[in-house]
Parts: structure tokens; C-alpha cells; sequence
């Protein structure tokens, strides 16, 4: 691959336990217009749109359809979508710049969970023979994995109680996040997991914007460079795999390259604490490694927007000239089933 | 801003599915109270078993019998069980490694309490009375003493499953997972103002600040600009049939006689064809150009269907545009 391709600009809403006034194309559409309006560019300068969410959550069929309202369809736009996060939307569009059929693209991903039971709902993505007819609910799973870890000396309930501390207290600087600065830790969710040591439930919107080469140049005045990018898969049953590890996190982070020099910040998608005790061992990440900075999963996760959130968070660390090499991460399915890895760099200072 | 409007949304769906030699084995064989797993080229037993192995992919299909007791490897406390789940007083949610498996399977587990249960504690399929070829046939697992008889490891685990043909009398082909989801939907500002607008039997768009076009029902948004609609817009009553199609399948529920027509109606003064069913006329007169107005029933939020004003057809040239 010789073509360099950056994320160059980024925006997201504010995080809510509701947007029950807006559609999603209204919760959406002051994020495409931010994000368009930080690089002026406008939509029929966009060489390919990707999107990213779920029908589930709002319970409704094809109802990514009516985002693409906010974008402009017409004329028609090069557009694709998938029923993931939108990290993985914005993994299409990068290989989609590679090719060299764009030089830009606009990624975008929303989720609206108010309106469902989410826990419930993402009981729906399980095995449907074994798993799925008992409704195990998405803090179970995370629960089971944070027992094992328990039991593993990985650790314990105080220093995942600290994972969430340190979360919302950073979060505190991040205007878009739902929970910020001091949250009670709460009583148990589903044991060993107390509230505190789980994301909150919202509605979120998010975009980027991705260009290749001088076009980047142009459009940033210091673009955050994709060095690499890659997403791994594992086993779907549970009782196959080891909770207490990541091998996929770790395979897609040597693959994007991540291991090759250290990074000075990451972002990860853990969204429950114990999630973060995983990745933090699969990604190598010592305590010199500055992680999420913006408060994370567990100040807000919008799901199917929280992935990407967390890519575009890193590279608006770059873009400040806050970080030099970030690790951006993303996961999908039960106890981080699927993970993608970014690493993100800004040019030399 | 006026309240949104919401309204329950119940999502429900009987998914039929088959399922291949593996699934099948394993799922009657529950309802024969045998637990089976799956046999991988390098010795392991997957239980449950699947079809093709996780890590290499090679296809499996050397069943073997484990036993209905276990071991539990990890587990968590769920005081509150929610709708649909295995029992309705509080449990464990454990991952139960059987007795001669090398993996574990998930379920519930009927304790008293969270000091009741650990890593590493036995437990034992409880059968579900009603057995029918379902993960569910496990009604749960339940704590099992079985202090050690002979001198072997504790766990179990080293236990020789034993060799088995997985051929049962009426063997299950497939399985209905029902699913229920409740929703409380909102349609948001735009389609809330529309639908307050209908109930007092007016028809109300959003015209774009960009292209000046009125789009009904308003979506909030303009699909050729991109940008928000706000400016409300009064369209029709009246409006002209710019296409249609004549339905003969009579749906489900719907008291209609078939055939009947089903329209595109570009309301006056609207640059977006709204869809209604075409009445008051027989079904083979209907036809583009066909001048219509809403007829309202009683107490009805929103027009039961469209009938001719009378007027004569509009001119094609006046809704070319809106095809
Ligand atoms: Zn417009």
C-alpha cells in the first residue's frame, strides 16, 4: 500500500440517555454538517460515503435508509453501509481510498438505544441455537468475563472500581460525554459488575472524515495518518474461548503495526472495566501509554457510534498535536468477540 | 415545541431454523437427556458441538457422550432475572465445563445465593419436564455433590467420553427461536408536527431552505441537500394520483376488499408523492392524472383513503416532475 490516507476531521453529539425528539437523521445531521464544515468540504465533494449501524436498536427495518437524508442523496452519492459499528464502516471506506476510487470519504455511524431494552436487544446478536433462546443479557457476558479475570489475579473488584474512577474523571473535559466526573460506583448489575463498572445507555451520533494523500494536507493542518488498520475475529461460543485474553486485539494491533513503536496514547472500547484489564495486557500498554483521555466507553457508548468514536478521538489527539502515535480500538460481540485496531500518526514536529 | 408523540412498539419474530448433523444430534439428544459433544482432530471434545472446528475450520463430526455433571469455570450473579430468561428467581449465569469436555457450555445455575456458588464448584444438568429438542431442555444446572469415589483428578475432566453414533428415534430438523422486543417509538420533531397536523385533518410539510422544495410527510431533513427542514408548509387537501398499483393479495388484518388501488398522491403545493389507497371509484378507472381528496372517518387520526374531487385530470406537464 503506497497511498497514505488520514482521518481529518471529527465530530459527535452529545451523548444522551435520550434523544427522543429527534429522529436519527435530526440526532445525526448537525454531525455530518460539523464535520464537513471543518474541512469545507461540502457532501458532492465527498468521493465515498460509509456508514455504520443497527436495526435493532430503534427496531425499525432499513432505517439507515433514512439517515442518508442528512447526507444528501442526490445526486446519487458512491455510498455503502454496514450493520456494524462505525469503525468498521470506516475500515470500508480506507480500503475503498486505497484503491485510489476516492481521495475523500465521509464515515458516519448512530445509534439510538432509548427506545429498546438494550441489554435485552443485544441478546439477538448471540448463537441462535445454543446461546440466544436463554437471553443471557449483555452485562452477564461482561460479568462472566470479569469473574474469570477475578478468579485469573488479573484483578479485583477495587482496581476495577479505579478503571472507573479514573474514566469519569477524565471525562470531566469532554463536553460530548454523558457520564463526567464523580460517579457513585454503585451496587451490582449483574455480580461482579456494579453500575459504575458499566457504560452508560444512550443515543449518540458520530463522523470523520477521511482523506488520501496531499488531499489530506489540504484539508488538515495536521492530519492524523492511518499507519495501519485491522480487525480480528474469534471463536463465537464463549465457553471456547479464554475471557481472560484478546488474541484477536492483539493479532489486528500487530498487524496495524501497533507493536512496531510504542504509542503515547490509546483508545479503547471497554465498555465495562474489566474490558480495559483485558485489553490493556493484549495491547501491551504500559502505564506510560495515556488511556482514553476522553473518558472512554464508560463515559459514553453509544452503540454502533462508540467504535468510531474512539478512532476519532484519537485522531483529534493528533490533529491538537497531543499525540504523535496514538492505538485506536474497536469491538463488536460479546466479551470483545471482535476487535479492530488503528494506529494513528501525526507528521514529525 | 409541542410533546413528541410516542407509542409502543412490540417487535416479535418466530425464527424458524434448520440445523445441520452436529445441531441436530445435540439438541434431540437433550431431549433424550444425553449431552453430546464434538470430537476435533487434535483430541479435544467441544461442548456444545459445532459443525466445523472454531480454530482450523475442519469439519467435525465425530460425536462422543459427556457426562450431565460438571465443572463451573466462571460465573456471575444475576439478582434480577430479566423476561425470558431460564429462571425466574435470582441465579448464576455459569459457564459449566461437563465431565469429559474441554469446553464449556452457558446456563443457569440454581443457587441460594452468590456465597453459594465458585470456580471450580461441581454441578449437574437439572432436565426441563417438557423436553423438546432445545438448549432449553436443560432447565438450568443445579450445585451436585459428588464427593470422590475413586482416586482419580477431581475435577472429572480426564473422564473418556464415550463414542456415540448421535442417531435418535424422530430426530428435530430445526428449532423456532421466538424473540420479543419492546420499544417505546418516537418518529421525532418533523413526523410528530405531521401527524398533530393530521389529527386535525390537515396535511403539513417542511420546506427546504436550500432547494424551496415541501416534502410530506416531513422527514426533518432534505434528501437532496442534506440539511435540516423546519419551515412548515400547509399542502393540499386535495392532491393529483401521479402512479399506482392495483392490489389483489388481501393482507392480513386489513379489512379491504381486493383488488383495490394503492397510490403515489403528490398533494397540492407538495414536491414529494405521498402513498394512500385510492377509493370511491372502481379499481380499473383509476388512473394518472386522477384529481383526489382525503376522506376521514369518525374519530380517525389520518385519512382512510383518497376519492375523486370531480375536478377535471391534472395536466401531465403539473406532475411529471413528481413521478
Ligand atoms: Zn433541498
Amino acid at each position: 500500500m503506497n497511498r497514505e490516507i488520514a482521518v481529518v476531521a471529527f465530530a459527535q453529539t452529545d451523548h444522551r440517555r435520550t434523544s427522543e425528539e429527534l429522529s436519527e437523521v435530526e440526532m445525526l445531521m448537525p454531525v455530518l454538517h460539523e464535520v464537513l464544515a471543518q474541512t469545507g468540504l461540502k457532501t458532492a465533494d465527498i468521493g465515498f460515503t460509509c456508514s455504520g449501524s443497527s436495526d435493532y436498536l430503534a427496531g425499525r427495518a432499513f432505517s439507515f435508509t433514512l439517515a442518508l437524508d442528512g447526507v444528501g442523496a442526490w445526486p446519487p452519492i458512491s455510498e455503502s453501509h454496514v450493520e456494524m459499528d462505525g469503525a468498521w464502516a470506516l475500515y470500508e471506506a480506507w480500503t475503498k481510498l486505497l484503491t485510489g476510487d476516492a481521495d475523500t470519504a465521509l464515515v458516519y455511524s448512530y445509534g439510538k438505544s432509548s427506545p429498546g431494552p438494550l441489554r435485552d436487544v443485544l441478546t439477538r446478536q448471540l448463537d441462535p441455537y445454543y446461546v440466544a433462546p436463554l437471553w443471557p443479557d449483555s452485562v452477564a457476558l461482561a460479568a462472566l468475563q470479569a469473574q474469570a479475570l477475578i478468579d485469573a489475579g488479573d484483578t479485583d473488584e477495587p482496581a476495577l472500581a479505579a478503571v472507573a474512577a479514573r474514566s469519569r474523571t477524565d471525562a470531566s473535559a469532554n463536553s460530548h460525554a454523558q457520564l463526567r466526573g464523580s460517579v457513585p460506583h454503585g451496587g451490582y448489575v449483574v455480580r461482579p459488575l456494579r453500575t459504575g463498572d458499566c457504560p452508560p445507555i444512550g443515543d449518540g451520533a458520530a463522523a470523520v472524515i477521511l482523506a488520501a494523500g496531499e488531499r489530506a494536507r489540504e484539508l488538515c493542518d495536521r492530519p492524523a495518518w492511518i499507519r495501519g488498520i485491522d480487525h480480528r475475529i474469534e471463536a463465537h461460543s464463549l465457553g471456547v474461548r479464554d475471557l481472560t485474553d484478546s488474541p484477536s486485539a492483539r493479532l489486528a494491533a500487530e498487524r496495524a503495526g501497533a507493536f512496531e513503536r510504542p504509542v503515547d496514547t490509546a483508545e479503547l472500547h471497554a465498555a465495562f472495566t474489566s474490558q480495559e484489564i483485558v485489553l490493556r495486557k493484549a495491547l501491551k500498554l504500559d502505564d506510560g501509554v495515556r488511556v482514553n483521555p476522553s473518558g472512554g466507553a464508560l463515559a459514553a457508548n453509544p452503540v454502533m457510534a462508540a467504535g468510531l468514536i474512539r478512532i476519532g478521538e484519537a485522531a483529534a489527539r493528533v490533529h491538537r498535536g497531543e499525540s504523535d502515535r496514538a492505538l485506536a480500538h474497536a469491538t463488536s460481540g460479546p466479551c470483545l468477540q471482535q476487535n479492530l485496531v488503528a494506529v494513528l500518526e501525526g507528521d514529525p514536529r | 415545541m409541542p410533546e413528541v408523540l410516542k407509542a409502543p412498539l412490540v417487535v416479535e419474530f418466530p425464527f424458524t431454523r434448520s440445523v445441520g448433523p452436529v445441531q441436530s444430534a445435540f439438541l434431540t439428544g437433550l431431549r433424550e437427556r444425553v449431552v453430546l459433544g464434538v470430537r476435533t482432530s487434535d483430541g479435544r471434545t467441544l461442548v456444545p458441538p459445532v459443525e466445523y472446528d472454531p480454530v482450523t475450520a475442519e469439519e467435525l463430526r465425530d460425536l462422543v457422550e459427556v457426562a450431565p455433571t460438571g465443572t463451573v469455570t466462571t460465573w456471575a450473579w444475576n439478582h434480577a432475572p430479566r423476561r425470558d430468561q431460564p429462571l425466574d428467581t435470582p441465579f448464576a449465569w455459569a459457564l459449566v465445563r461437563l465431565d469429559g469436555a474441554d469446553t464449556a457450555l452457558l446456563h443457569a445455575l440454581d443457587a441460594p445465593g452468590p456465597d453459594a456458588v465458585h470456580t471450580g464448584m461441581r454441578v449437574r444438568v437439572r432436565w426441563a419436564g417438557e423436553r423438546t429438542g432445545a438448549i432449553t431442555d436443560i432447565a438450568c444446572f443445579e450445585p451436585y455433590d459428588d464427593s470422590p469415589k475413586d482416586s482419580g483428578p477431581d475435577d472429572g475432566s480426564s473422564a473418556e467420553p464415550a463414542h456415540h453414533t448421535g442417531r435418535f428415534e424422530d430426530p428435530i430438523t430445526g428449532i423456532v427461536a421466538a424473540a420479543r422486543l419492546d420499544y417505546t417509538y418516537s418518529p421525532g420533531r418533523a413526523q410528530t408536527a405531521y401527524i398533530n397536523a393530521l389529527a386535525e385533518r390537515r396535511n403539513v410539510g417542511e420546506r427546504c431552505p436550500s432547494c424551496r422544495k415541501v416534502y410530506v410527510p416531513p422527514r426533518g431533513a432534505c434528501p437532496t441537500c442534506g440539511v435540516a427542514t423546519l419551515e412548515q408548509v400547509e399542502v393540499g387537501p386535495s392532491g393529483t394520483v401521479t402512479t399506482f398499483c392495483i392490489v389483489n393479495i388481501k393482507a392480513k388484518n386489513l379489512d379491504i376488499e381486493v383488488p383495490y388501488v394503492y397510490a403515489h398522491i403528490a398533494l397540492d403545493g407538495a414536491d414529494l408523492a405521498l402513498h394512500a389507497r385510492i377509493g370511491g371509484i372502481p379499481y380499473d378507472q383509476v388512473r394518472m392524472g386522477l384529481r383526489v381528496e382525503p376522506v376521514w372517518t369518525q374519530g380517525s387520526r389520518f385519512p382512510d383513503h383518497y376519492r375523486p374531487t370531480g375536478e377535471p385530470d391534472a395536466d401531465y406537464d403539473t406532475y411529471r416532475e413528481l413521478l
